[in-house]
């Protein structure tokens, strides 16, 4: 199964080709401390702010995942609510059967990865603004099949069984490590996956599909792959909201509010880079957290801004750092450097 | 009889569906948007005829007499402010742009209306009177004049962009906007006449949905737009006369399904609209009656 056609040419002599301008071990170093930090938030604070921070991990999770859908492969989905809703589904029906959230949490992520094959193959031949509202129509159809079965809470949901061998405290330090790994796993996933092949090809589709497809890349292929891939995360997202929320309800966790949040978060921090979607959950937090009281006026705010920052910032908050300081957190693309240019000004992204 | 009356019913509340289907299919067809704010302006329409009918107490088919031209000069405004600086920034921004102001609408609606579900002159004789058909068949006379309201909105807007000087221009800058640029047309203030007629036929859905069920500000994102994009799906992409047979037969969809089992109405309009996907992805039309 490859992805391209024709290998990639050689690097000129003359040329030196690398990932980044800065030392990548360094970012690398400071992941992992940030990482390590996060991980020990269950013994310093209180659960009152893990609970907020896990609502963060999922946002970022989400937005990172329809990051790679538009900002890479070009597919604007407004159904990815369709796989929260599944994950959080799949998280109640295998606990039914015995299975504890927390090792249900994976399995309903690669389901959600398998749903999203036949799901692909019924919206694929939809394009743009048709693809949008036919994901939105297939995420409402499966809230409207789940809601038939009575078994698993019909249109009210019910409370997720398998929680009671877990005192209050671990259960916190657990969702809380839970929403972590998730997160984690996500961006080091998508991280690899743009550095790979596929990552090649999914920024020359990014950048020009039509060039892209004449020179041999499979932009099909490649769509269909990040399809499934922001299922498995989307999937996996809502197996952390429901255990985080310890119940499933169907109008909630199929909302089509999560698909505008991890749109506008993506949107505000930069379309198109990994870090955009950080740096926009944080945003979508701080805004979240300080307008809390003042019921859908952070919704409203959060549309606006997304709204002007599509217009006049296309490249997002982390664009506006980028253009002046060239920085890369995760350094997926090439530098090229002459071999007897100036160390400062020599360097040229390709 | 039960499903001679479903069938009917059905037809009739297809009329409804294509009133929404048709300014969307039209914004498509003419400057390739996808207007995700669609069913939220179909909701403030409806939600300005509320407002229109609280404070002057005019009957309620009267405010249509301003709702239709607000809206008109709402989507101009919208058009050549908002929706026409994304275009010029490409599909993706469009997209974004439009999800952004059905986000602010929506949300906006509820901060300053509540969630509370309203009707339009739920008393009204229009909305309450029906004949019969037999003796199992009660028709309602507002889904009758609905029906008849979009074919007309149809046969007029097939008329305007056959006939008329206006239409011609429309036609010619959906075809080819340079070109018509060249040729002298300001494909801007086209493009804005199209987004005025687009949000015109949404105001008399709105008004339409309002009076037939009721309106609350979740409806437009829930039930409008979906039911709008699944009939001009049906139908068949940039096909002004496949909105009605789209929205016919997603009505008659829904009514079967409700005569199933109640709870299944939404749902069978879906299936069968994924089951077009499927087997005929360019609709039941695949003329293209608008161009």
């Amino acid at each position: 199964m490859s992805l391209v056609t024709e290998a990639s040419t050689q690097p000129a002599a003359a040329f030196r080709v690398t990932r980044s301008r800065r030392n990548v071990a360094w970012t690398g170093i400071a992941a992992l401390i940030v990482v390590v930090v996060f991980a020990l938030a269950p013994f310093e604070v209180y659960s009152g702010t893990t609970a907020i921070l896990v609502q963060a991990f999922i946002v970022l999770t989400l937005a990172s995942m329809w990051n790679l859908l538009a900002g890479y492969a070009g597919l604007v989905s407004v159904g990815q609510q369709g796989f929260v809703g599944l994950g959080a589904y799949f998280v109640l029906i295998l606990g039914l059967h015995g299975l504890s959230p927390f090792d249900a949490l994976p399995v309903a992520a690669i389901g959600c990865g398998v749903a999203a094959l036949p799901l692909w193959w019924l919206v694929s031949r939809l394009r743009s603004g048709y693809f949008a509202i036919a994901t939105w129509v297939l995420a409402a159809t499966i809230m409207l099949f789940i809601e038939r079965f009575s078994s698993i809470g019909g249109g009210s949901g019910m409370p997720l069984p398998g929680f009671t061998g877990y005192s209050s405290t671990l259960l916190t330090a657990y969702t809380y490590w839970a929403g972590l790994a998730v997160t984690v796993l996500a961006l080091v996933a998508i991280y690899l996956l743009l550095r790979s092949k596929l990552g090649l090809v999914l920024t020359a589709i990014r950048d020009d599909e039509v060039a892209a497809r004449s020179s041999g890349a499979r932009v099909g292929l490649a769509r269909m792959l990040v399809f499934v891939v922001a299922g498995v995360g989307c999937g996996a997202a809502g197996a952390v909201l429901a255990i985080s929320q310890l119940q499933v309800q169907p109008s909630a966790d199929f909302s089509v509010t999560w698909t505008a949040e991890m749109a506008f978060a993506t949107i505000i921090g930069g379309l198109g880079t990994i870090e955009g979607p950080i740096i926009g959950t944080v945003v979508y937090m701080v805004l979240q957290q300080t307008l809390a009281s003042y019921n859908a006026w952070y919704l409203i705010i959060l549309g606006l801004v997304a709204i002007l920052i599509a217009l006049f910032a296309r490249r997002g908050l982390w664009g506006l750092v980028d253009e002046r300081l060239n920085l890369r957190l995760f350094p997926v693309g090439y530098w090229l450097r002459t071999a007897n240019a100036d160390r400062r000004r020599g360097w040229r992204r390709a | 009889m039960a499903w001679v009356n479903a069938i009917i019913q059905g037809v009739l509340t297809g009329g409804l569906y294509a009133l929404f289907a048709c300014g969307l299919s039209l914004m498509f067809g003419v400057m390739k948007v996808v207007n995700l704010a669609h069913g939220d302006l179909a909701v403030v329409a409806g939600y300005i005829a509320i407002g229109i009918i609280t404070v002057t107490h005019v009957p309620a088919l009267w405010s249509l007499l301003i709702v239709v031209p607000v809206m008109a000069v709402l989507g101009y405004a919208l058009q050549r402010t908002l929706i026409q600086s994304a275009l010029d920034r490409g599909v993706l921004t469009t997209l974004i742009v439009t999800l952004g102001l059905s986000m602010v609408i929506e949300n906006g609606l509820l901060q300053f209306f509540t969630a509370n579900t309203r009707g339009i002159c739920a008393g009204c004789a229009l909305v309450q009177d029906s004949f019969s058909i037999g003796s199992q068949i009660q028709v309602a006379w507002l889904l009758v004049v609905i029906f008849a309201v979009a074919v007309v909105v149809l046969l007029g807007l097939q008329y305007f962009l056959s006939m008329s000087k206006y239409g011609r221009l429309i036609r010619a800058v959906a075809d080819d906007k340079e070109a018509a640029q060249l040729a002298g047309a300001d494909y801007r203030h086209v493009f804005g006449i199209a987004a005025a007629l687009a949000l015109a036929t949404v105001a008399l859905g709105g008004v339409g949905y309002g009076m037939y069920s009721t309106l609350d500000p979740t409806a437009g994102t829930d039930t409008i737009l979906l039911f709008a994009f699944a009939a001009v799906v049906i139908g068949g992409l940039g096909s002004l006369w496949g909105t009605l047979l789209g929205g016919i037969v997603l009505g008659v969809a829904q009514q079967i399904g409700a005569q199933i089992n109640i709870s299944d109405e939404l749902l069978a309009g879906f299936i069968v609209f994924l089951a077009v996907l499927v087997v005929r992805p360019q609709g039941l039309t695949s003329r293209r009656a608008q161009s």
